[in-house]
């Protein structure tokens, strides 16, 4: 049970990954390399800002615009010196690994005894039910963990309303246009360059948060842990748009977070079945690879088919 | 007012694929005119759309365009003062975006994008009563995606979100070329209904000689980069497709008995 409520934590703070890498990649248009680096930047500076006292409630959003800072500077080398996107970010995540080691001062900051956002949580649930374990369905589950999982998907419903209503803003409608059709907007007085880095911005904000909240949920902050994020969010997005089609933004937003959960749900499963977990990013990065593939090959396959049938 | 002067743009400059794309071109076009552009093919008529809205920046020359020099401001800056409708009819309009975001984008144009409510009740409301003149039946349809619309229906929509906001100069890259004959026609009819009533000053490259007959109240020819013919006032209103049809028949033949000329000239003396 605790596997699942974990699990299920871990797919909606992820979400906020799955929504950041669906900014950049899907609507921008823009293979943004940064978020591995992001990602650790968020959880680095959360994790120094908790370790000096600081509050959880301004620790957690400082990570945001740190994040943005960092897509700014892949958008900025993108659109104001044209470099090639792949290689901008690239540059912006390896720069970013000596950044996070300079704001962390080592490899690693454990946040255990630190006054976190989990902390906050679990002593408000223990407030609230009295006691430091439920019963949940005939289970036995701390208060801390059900903690968590209530107030996550509250706090990630409420990002993504933002970027929601964002969204159907002057500014958030001409930055969805941008990736859509840069000739198009450009006509219409916008410079194409400012939206994408601002695109950029935000995407990274939100996987910096992402981070932020992840090293306070397991209670680290390492250095290592944005390798394969990519991939990760890749492979939630993908599952959002099965789930629920590329058809309109609100479903769009909705379809990444359902499919960060559900992504983490299908890890935990295939955990639990007896993955190695050193296997997962390269079964991640071939689930990707056959999500991909697979709308091209449908057509191949139906070709085949017919002939087949006719012969 | 636009005025062109002394227009310079070379292409691939330096390489074996060099075009002279703009061999010094100055014209100017005064308020509330009409003025429609034909050439052959690579005759530079686009280039020069393209100079004024700003795609790329000339080698050498200046652009003039309601009294401040234009010549260096980026494409996203001259688009406050310019309506535009391209050849493509999916470039002028964002696919994905509904036609009431793709309006709302439209109607910001020359204005800074804040936080405000991109598709407004009072937007939706003077949109339904514009796209209804059309008579397409979209008045209905104004969330849908403008990308599962015809190429005619996203060039007629184009080409009022072009004048939603009344531009200083509207832009008309042969916007006609890559239509149907009926939407073609369509388009034509309510372009010439649009400028008219707007009182619009406009720039319309064609390839099509009846409509170079047909509209506009100055014609201009372009050959090779440069102007050469100038058809104003009586002149453009007696001008016939026919006629414009044989003048390019004797550009043809004329530089046909340059090259041989040039040969001639080749075998004699090299």
């Amino acid at each position: 049970m605790s596997l699942l409520i974990g699990s299920l934590t871990l797919g909606f703070i992820l979400a906020l990954l799955a929504l950041g890498v669906h900014i950049s990649f899907y609507i921008f248009d823009f293979p943004d390399m940064t978020a591995e680096g992001s990602i650790t930047l968020g959880a680095a500076v959360a994790a120094v800002l908790l370790a000096k006292g600081c509050h959880p409630l301004l620790a957690t959003p400082a990570a945001f615009f740190v994040g943005g800072m960092a897509g700014a500077v892949t958008g900025i080398q993108a659109m104001k010196f044209k470099i090639n996107k792949l290689l901008a970010g690239i540059m912006t995540m390896t720069a970013l690994y000596s950044v996070n080691l300079r704001i962390m001062g080592r490899s690693n900051i454990p946040l255990m005894n630190e006054k976190t956002l989990v902390t906050e949580v679990e002593s408000l649930s223990r407030r609230l039910l009295g006691t430091s374990t439920i019963n949940l369905l005939h289970w036995e589950v701390s208060s801390r963990d059900v903690g968590q999982l209530a107030l996550c998907p509250l706090l990630i419903a409420l990002v993504a309303l933002i970027l929601y209503f964002f969204f159907r803003t002057n500014l958030g409608t001409a930055m969805r246009a941008t990736g859509d059709n840069a000739q198009m907007i450009r006509a219409q007085g916008v410079d194409d360059g400012t939206m994408i880095i601002l695109g950029l911005a935000v995407s990274n904000g939100l996987i910096a948060l992402s981070g932020a909240l992840l090293a306070q949920y397991q209670g680290f902050a390492d250095v290592q842990m944005g390798i394969g994020m990519v991939v990760w969010g890749l492979a939630s997005v993908i599952i959002g748009e099965a789930l629920v089609g590329t058809r309109d933004l609100g479903y769009t937003i909705t379809g990444a977070v359902m499919g960060s959960v559900l992504f983490r749900l299908l890890v935990a499963i295939a955990l639990r079945w007896g993955m190695n977990p050193n296997d997962l990013k390269l079964t991640t990065a071939l689930f990707v690879f056959l999500a991909l593939i697979t709308p091209k090959m449908i057509p191949y396959f139906k070709a085949r088919l017919r002939r087949f049938a006719h012969a | 007012m636009l005025e062109i002067v002394g227009a310079r743009k070379t292409f691939h400059a330096g390489s074996v694929n060099e075009v002279r794309a703009l061999a010094g071109v100055t014209v100017s076009i005064p308020p509330g005119s009409f003025t429609v552009v034909i050439g052959t093919n690579g005759s530079g008529k686009s280039t020069l759309l393209n100079a004024v809205a700003g795609s790329f920046l000339l080698d050498e020359g200046k652009v003039r365009l309601a009294g401040q020099d234009i010549t260096h401001w980026p494409e996203h800056g001259r688009a406050a003062l310019l309506g535009r409708v391209f050849q493509n009819p999916f470039t002028g309009t964002a696919p994905q975006l509904s036609i009431a975001e793709n309006f709302a984008l439209a109607a910001r144009r020359g204005y800074t994008r804040g936080l405000g409510w991109a598709v407004n009740a009072g937007l939706r409301r003077q949109l339904g009563e514009v796209v209804a003149q059309l008579g397409m039946g979209l008045e209905d349809r104004l969330d849908t995606p403008i990308g599962t619309l015809s190429g005619g229906q996203r060039q007629a929509l184009t080409l009022l979100m072009a004048t939603w906001q009344k531009p200083q100069l509207l832009l008309l890259d042969e916007h006609t070329a890559a239509l149907d004959p009926k939407s073609a026609d369509q388009v034509v009819t309510l372009t010439e209904k649009i400028i008219a009533r707007q009182q619009l000053t406009a720039l319309m490259v064609t390839h099509s000689m009846q409509q170079a007959a047909r509209f506009g109240d100055r014609l201009v020819m372009m050959h090779r980069g440069q102007i050469i013919e100038d058809f104003a006032a009586d002149r453009k209103k007696r001008v016939r497709a026919e006629e414009l049809l044989e003048r390019f028949e004797e550009l043809r033949r004329s530089e046909l008995l340059d090259e041989s000329a040039a040969e001639m000239l080749e075998r004699c003396y090299v």
